[in-house]
């Protein structure tokens, strides 16, 4: 053993000369690279266990109350006799929105990517403060404790649902869970807010500040603008849902009446008076809305940079998707009040948040179109980044259209709630931005880690995702539309749904395949980090800055001289003026810091 | 015993992809290229593989309308159901057909233009024409869609009220409903929380001369074509109060009092001799008759509305349901008749 550990010191010592330690290496490291590593591995680990929760909950859903000793094992008191307590359930489903919403999809996959990308992409050097960005991790790292720490809570964690509307989450009474459990989810996502904010502040000045000489905002790479504006809606509706935690703790803790009137329980009338739960759902939907589009938006950067990468081509319709992003990004901050048509607000506000809502729905198609025309007469490369961008662009169209049904006030009457609502979100937020993930890890590990992911891994993975996702979520809609209600610990009270239970079943096991495959990912991702083979510079033949940059991490990204940007990020099979061979002779792409040939036409880029 | 079989299966169909995989790799010519970059024959292979997946998703998709289709809510037993109906089958009518449309031409592209040696993409960077047309053909489509929709919602939201108008609250609690008919003068007595105290579960208030002939029922009767206005009040948290037949819900909130109104179409003796309604019942009852945890009783299962709650509660949120009658009117006013009012319940 020391002998082991000698030779490792040993091995170390000659690159330890200069400043940096291993603290400030690895752990309190304020290099936007490592700091993005730090954001995906953390992801990761959180996604692993929001997984396993809904695993845990599709089986108490396939097989209502039955006996299953991981039950025992796992829940503790919670699964005496290997049999799912009702509250165990709803903290396992509201633990894995939550997880799966911020701690995944937010920070595992905003948080990874720009990081990585933003100073990569523009050429600068590092993010605008190394410092806040490195603070932002470690709140992160803090909030993802806290939250996992709530699961040891005697009383149970959180479980008033992800969106834990008061006053079931603001009464200990209603459910166990409302009690030290909810006090460390409001703590912890408090953090969390806290963290969102230093990021997206951090990301939003370094587009504006560094970005590298010819690097207008018109070259930009299309996952750039993402996550730019990504961090704006998130700079805009995060502080908002900190006021409703915040109002909510006043509420909890110090008896204020925000959100709670009238209220009698176990036998009792509270004193609270004059608050409205109704208020609660505006301010949190005022971010649970532009968070859809906060986990989405840098799903479809990565996408647009992925696709047009591998198909050879432009992406088809730059300006367009820019112009998406934007028109996205304003309507997703006014139609909040899609998720409220039957809370009892005025029904004329209903009439106007449909309208927002399925305008809304105008620039996403534009995309899909777009994303469909670049794949049109190219010269596609399958690897499996590619593939998980078309299974992106394939769940986010069927995912999306069921939006219409839902954003319409009227038919939201009869399917609000229901399994369809469950089957609409994941697949157009949760399965379409964890493509987006997967796609940017395969895309860029490379650049993370200089090593290469095995690409028949990569298929094996993305294969049995495929499959799995559209067989839970396409059949979940018919069982929603036979008004089966979400948040049901089993839905054996009701005789009419006894018909359901073997869709329910073949949900289940397709949730169990679905799961089985990511352990390919798994696999394949820690065995490339240490055993890949190395990987070259540019193993995509792609146009962005990053891949200018040496494979070995360094402090300031570029040996001497920062790059300078001649042209878009688009220019990919472009060819000569006289057609006869791309305009450089035998390579169909030109990086962006290329200068402009003699013999090739100029775009407006 | 069988999830195991299943857990165990699954896991064994894992590492069978594993290896084959391996193997795979293993059975590749030493001088390979082993760049971990999709080549020639990668391309191809997932090329292809994508029309499969097409194939399968489509199959799939025909696999759950032409199965599950039949899950769909039985024809609406309220009034404004059929124009319900209409939008719903319309918008998926519209969204399917764009669904096959694209997800074709997807999957079709990805397999047509799969890379090949020598293959040479188009430089295809822009075009104005097809992007008006792909604006503004949503916009064509999602506007008729929102007239109709429009229009609907607020038929449905402002119900005409009359004399006629039967008027019910709903009320919830952890875990049950209860309801309150306004009785002979047509009004509900006032209530609030802090009037709750023994036998006056409701807190409805006693000195309220309009509560006096208030009458409050476990389950909840109401008369065939004959407007109902609910009001909603909630004693604890957040309800929802899902009325899945009558298309129709409305959250139900501590603190103010929602509204929801409907006409009932059909008795609940007309829904159970329907076809749709013999055949589901039939089915249900095929399925419950080898389930030992019944009673007999429970294994003859006759359909019944229900009304459930469908916002999170609380443990027992599952089951928090009431049975709804509708009956013809003569049979609802006798009904009505039996039933204690406030005030006899007050002085009992």
């Amino acid at each position: 053993m020391s002998a082991v550990s000698q030779a490792h010191v040993e091995d170390h010592s000659h690159d330890h000369h200069h400043e940096q330690t291993f603290i400030e290496k690895y752990i309190f490291s304020t290099d936007h690279k490592m700091i993005a590593k730090q954001y995906l591995i953390t992801g990761l680990i959180m996604g692993f266990i929001g997984i396993a929760m809904s695993l845990l909950f599709r089986m108490q859903l396939a097989w209502p109350e039955q006996s299953f000793w991981i039950f025992e094992a796992l829940l503790g008191k919670f699964g005496t006799d290997g049999v799912m307590d009702p509250g165990a359930y709803l903290a396992l489903v509201t633990i894995h929105g939550t997880i799966m919403v911020f701690f995944v999809l937010t920070a595992g996959l905003s948080g990874t990517f720009s990081n990585l990308l933003i100073p990569l992409q523009i050429g600068a050097r590092d993010m605008a403060s190394g410092f806040l960005n490195m603070l932002s991790y470690w709140l992160f790292f803090i909030s993802s404790v806290i939250m996992l720490s709530s699961l040891f809570v005697e009383s149970g964690p959180a479980s008033a649902g992800w969106t834990i509307y008061p006053p079931l989450s603001a009464l200990p009474e209603a459910i166990s869970g409302s009690g030290m459990g909810m006090t460390l989810w409001l703590v912890s996502m408090a953090i969390f807010i806290a963290s969102s904010l230093l990021g997206s502040l951090n990301y939003i000045v370094t587009v504006l500040n560094l970005r590298t000489e010819g690097m207008s905002m018109t070259r930009l790479p299309l996952t750039v603008w993402a996550f730019f504006v990504t961090a704006i809606i998130g700079t805009v509706s995060f502080p908002v849902l900190f006021a409703a935690a915040l109002l909510l703790i006043m509420d909890r803790s110090f008896g204020t009446s925000f959100f709670l009137s009238d209220i009698y329980i176990q036998g009792e009338v509270l004193s609270h008076q004059g608050g409205s739960p109704v208020l609660y759902e505006h301010l949190f939907w005022f971010l649970g809305h532009p968070e859809v589009y906060i986990v989405l938006l840098p799903a479809l950067g990565i996408t647009s940079e992925v696709i047009a990468t591998n198909a050879r081509k432009p992406i088809f319709g730059y300006r367009a998707m820019i112009a998406s992003i934007l028109a996205i990004a304003f309507l997703s901050t006014i139609v909040w009040g899609h998720h409220m048509f039957v809370s009892g607000m005025n029904p004329f506000l209903g009439s106007v948040f449909t309208f927002t809502t399925l305008l809304i729905a105008i620039p996403s198609a534009v995309k899909a179109f777009n994303y469909i025309t670049t794949l049109w007469k190219g010269n596609l490369q399958m690897n499996p980044g590619m593939l998980f961008s078309i299974g992106l662009v394939s769940t986010f169209i069927t995912g999306g259209l069921t939006g219409i049904i839902l954003g319409d006030s009227t038919l939201d009457i009869n399917v609000h709630d229901t399994y369809f609502v469950v089957a609409h979100f994941h697949l157009v937020m949760g399965i379409s931005a964890l493509y987006g993930l997967f796609a940017g890890v395969y895309h860029w590990f490379p650049k993370m880690f200089g090593k290469m992911m095995n690409k028949n891994l990569g298929y094996v993975h993305f294969w049995i995702t495929a499959v799995g996702a559209y067989g839970v979520f396409f059949p979940m809609h018919f069982i929603g539309m036979a008004g089966l209600p979400r948040r049901y610990y089993t839905n054996t009270a009701f005789p009419y749904f006894d018909d359901l239970a073997d869709v329910n079943v073949l949900i289940t096991l397709f949730a169990f395949l679905t799961a089985a495959g990511q352990l390919f990912f798994v696999y394949n991702f820690i065995h490339s980090i240490f055993y890949g083979k190395k990987a070259p510079q540019n193993p995509w033949r792609s146009n962005t800055l990053e891949w200018t940059a040496p494979v070995e991490h360094i402090h300031g990204n570029w040996y001497g001289d920062l790059p300078k940007v001649y042209r878009w990020a688009y220019d990919y099979s472009k060819m000569n003026k006289d057609e006869t061979d791309y305009v450089i002779p035998g390579q169909d792409f030109i990086p962006q810091n290329v200068p402009l040939k003699d013999n090739e036409e100029e775009l407006n880029h | 015993m069988t999830v195991f079989l299943i857990i165990i299966v699954i896991a064994l169909l894992g590492v069978t992809f594993w290896q084959i995989s391996k193997i795979l790799e293993l059975s590749k010519p030493a001088n390979a290229d082993d760049s971990q970059v999709a080549d020639n024959k990668d391309n191809n292979t997932q090329g292809k593989i994508m029309l499969a997946f097409m194939v399968f998703f489509y199959l799939l998709m025909g696999y759950s309308f032409w199965n599950y289709s039949k899950f769909y809510l039985p024809e609406a037993s309220a009034s404004h159901g059929a124009d319900y109906d209409k939008l719903m089958f319309v918008s998926i009518g519209i969204i399917m057909v764009v669904q096959i449309f694209t997800q074709a031409l997807l999957h079709w592209f990805s397999y047509k233009y799969r890379g090949k040696k020598g293959q040479k993409a188009l430089f295809y960077a822009d075009n104005d024409k097809l992007e008006f047309i792909w604006t503004i053909i949503p916009v064509i489509v999602l506007a008729g869609l929102i007239i109709w929709g429009l229009f609907s919602w607020s038929d449905i939201m402002n119900p005409e009220e009359n004399e006629d108008t039967l008027v019910v609250e709903i009320y919830a609690y952890q875990f049950d409903w209860r309801a309150r008919y306004s009785g002979e003068d047509g009004t509900l007595g006032k209530a609030n929380v802090r009037f709750i105290e023994g036998v006056n579960q409701l807190g409805v208030d006693e000195s309220d001369p309009y509560a006096e002939d208030d009458i409050i029922t476990n389950e909840l009767h109401l008369p065939v074509n004959r407007p109902v206005l609910f009001k909603f009040r909630s004693q604890d948290v957040l309800h929802s109060a899902y009325f899945p037949h009558f298309r129709a819900q409305m959250n139900v909130v501590p603190g103010m009092v929602t509204e929801f109104g409907f006409t009932p179409t059909t008795t609940t003796k007309e829904i159970r001799n329907t076809d749709y309604m013999v055949d589901k019942v039939s089915t249900i009852n095929d399925i419950r008759k080898d389930r030992e945890d019944l009673d007999d009783d429970e294994r003859n299962y006759e359909f019944d509305y229900y009304l459930l709650c469908n916002k999170i509660c609380g443990v027992s949120h599952y089951n928090m349901q009431m049975k709804i009658v509708v009956e013809e009117e003569a049979d609802f006013e006798e009904w009505l008749s039996e039933q204690q009012t406030f005030g006899e319940l007050m002085n009992n």
